[in-house]
């Protein structure tokens, strides 16, 4: 179970460019929940990640995982138990290195801790290709190239694989299939379905496509100005539709919604 | 060949090549693998040749390799701590450290610029009696050596640190979401770096049978133009073991360059000046070539555009 309390986060703080990017939000995600984030720009969404991530550490409030305080706890102590995957394909991946050695980066270090000096084993190999396999991109023949010959898609499907191969307490996908082409990021999106489902994993999902946001997992949150606006679940969330969302947001937050990248989505369903 | 080169000179060169090739293998660490340019090397090697020198005059020529090796770790380590912990630049910090080794190694020598170890045992001496006539047993000493070194190497890349430590340098981004300390990583790779670097130099020193205090100026440069000359007979797309040999044969032919110029009778002033003209060029050969083709591009469009014109102006 993910708790978030109080958090807040300003950044610059004391000169003209001082964002407060989250202001006192709470948060409490259940073991096995899947929910899905919307929010115009600069709502905080990201910002809210990587404070759980721990890529900068809060100013106030507190972050709880499975009942353990990491508030200030380092990034690479908390990404054992949280993955993180960005929007950008390029940044889960090391490119010069093998699909092989990717994985074993990612698997080696979260299922044997301690062990430095451990080495890919035939055993680990078998299970590589495995979980590869089931990505159902020819991978698991590829296993000697280097990521950086592979495509977008390909690197985020690998990705997501080397941040689920030891099944995280929490996973945190940012728009991970917002670069991706749209046959592509189906794919992906398809894969992350059956990941989270299969693993029964806690999720958070930033997205900026709203059939996504109420389609996708069983709760909505929509963001704005640091602060959560709106939390959806059960039965509210099932009679909800894309305008009523919108139209909720509006009324929730006294403007309108701006993210365009969310908006274009709309339209585009609606044509 | 041969009545272009003497035997000696051939196995001078590659003698050297062998020794020189540690510090290209540490380079390969830093600025292949971490991307990370570390300017420590040229006090760092004379770090590595003062300590083995001292132990050697002391008469422990074989402890001299670990304790050269050893001190190269410290000094690795004081680098990494200035730049993981303390914030500084990564160039900045190697060149802090540089500045400070070099009081360092003249204390090591006791406050005199120049330490002969004449007339001591020494690694070589100690395996003549081995192996027999002195040149051969010398590059079989080196080869050896060497061989250990890369095969370790190549082992260590493979185990989950040398995998992270690969990472760090390839990955930042996805360093940051694994859980992968860069703290930890960038400093056991300095480490082994610089300990490469120190062995290097207290091995220069055994074969010389001298220390200077100067003897690292410059050496930066030349452990580069050896990894760059190896990583082109790498190719782009050779794997870790590939590279880590390759790199040793870099430094290698980067001796046979300097024997040949020898023998066209370039003094060795010059040597410097050409090691620095070699990594400029092939650090700026790619940059250079993408402006040759932007150019090609632009002035066949401009071609194209006159001739359409003319074409339109008939018309």
């Amino acid at each position: 179970m993910l708790e978030v309390q109080r958090i807040s986060k300003t950044f610059n703080a004391g000169t003209v460019n001082e964002k407060k990017a989250i202001q006192n939000l709470s948060l409490t995600l259940r073991d096995g929940e899947f929910a899905t984030i919307v929010g115009s720009n600069g709502a905080g969404k990201s910002t809210l990640f990587n404070a759980i991530a721990g890529t900068f550490y809060v100013d106030q409030g507190s972050v709880t995982l499975n009942g353990a305080d990491i508030t200030f706890l380092p990034e690479h102590k908390r990404s054992s138990s949280i993955g993180h995957l960005f929007q950008d394909p390029l940044k889960g991946t090391a490119p010069h290195m093998t699909i092989e050695e990717n994985l074993a980066v990612a698997y080696l270090r979260t299922a044997r801790r301690g062990s430095l000096f451990s080495r890919v084993t035939k055993k680990d190999r078998e299970l590589f290709r495995e979980k590869l396999r089931e990505l159902d991109m020819g991978l698991e023949d590829r296993m000697k190239t280097p990521v950086g010959l592979l495509s977008g898609g390909q690197r985020q499907a690998l990705t997501l694989l080397m941040a689920t191969m030891v099944t995280p307490e929490l996973l945190l996908l940012d728009e991970h299939t917002a670069a991706l082409d749209p046959v592509t990021a189906e794919k992906v999106l398809e894969l992350t379905k059956r990941v989270v489902s299969e693993g029964k994993l806690s999720c958070l999902m930033i997205t900026h496509n709203m059939q996504q946001a109420l389609s996708l997992g069983t709760r909505t949150i929509m963001m704005d100005g640091g602060r959560i606006v709106l939390d959806l679940s059960g039965d509210a969330r099932k009679g909800m539709t894309v305008p009523d969302l919108l139209e909720q947001f509006a009324a929730k937050s006294g403007q309108k919604f701006d993210n365009d990248r969310i908006l274009l989505s709309t339209i585009e369903e609606q044509e | 060949m041969a009545g272009f080169f003497s035997l000696n000179v051939l196995q001078t060169a590659l003698e050297v090549g062998l020794i020189y090739g540690l510090v290209a293998l540490a380079l390969f660490i830093s600025f292949s693998i971490l991307n990370i340019a570390d300017l420590s090397t040229d006090g760092c090697f004379t770090l590595g040749c003062a300590v083995g020198a001292m132990l050697t005059i002391a008469g422990h020529p074989i402890l001299a390799l670990f304790a050269a090796m050893a001190a190269g770790v410290l000094s690795g380590y004081v680098t990494a701590f200035l730049q993981t912990r303390l914030g500084v630049e990564s160039i900045l910090a190697g060149i802090i450290v540089n500045t400070a080794l070099y009081t360092i190694n003249l204390a090591v020598m006791g406050f005199s610029s120049n330490v002969s170890i004449f007339g001591r045992d020494t690694v070589f001496t100690l395996t003549r009696g081995l192996l027999g006539d002195s040149p051969t047993s010398r590059i079989l000493v080196l080869a050896a050596l060497l061989a250990v070194v890369c095969i370790l190497l190549i082992r260590f890349f493979g185990t989950t640190l040398g995998l992270s430590i690969r990472a760090t340098g390839d990955s930042p981004d996805m360093v940051s979401a694994s859980s992968i300390n860069p703290k930890l990583t960038i400093t056991v790779g300095l480490c082994l770096s610089n300990s490469l670097t120190a062995l290097s130099g207290c091995l220069i020193g055994q074969y010389n049978k001298t220390c200077d205090i100067n003897l690292g100026t410059g050496m930066v440069t030349i452990a580069l133009a050896s990894l760059i000359i190896g990583e082109v007979f790498a190719g782009k797309k050779g794997g870790v073991a590939r590279r880590v040999f390759c790199v040793v044969l870099g430094s290698i032919v980067y001796r046979f360059i300097i024997a040949i110029a020898l023998r066209l009778n370039i003094s060795t002033e010059y040597f410097k000046l050409v090691s620095a003209v070699i990594v400029a060029v092939a650090i700026a050969t790619p940059r250079v070539r993408e402006r040759a083709k932007l150019e090609r591009i632009k002035s066949m469009s401009r071609r194209m555009r006159a001739e359409r014109k003319e074409g339109a102006a008939d018309a």
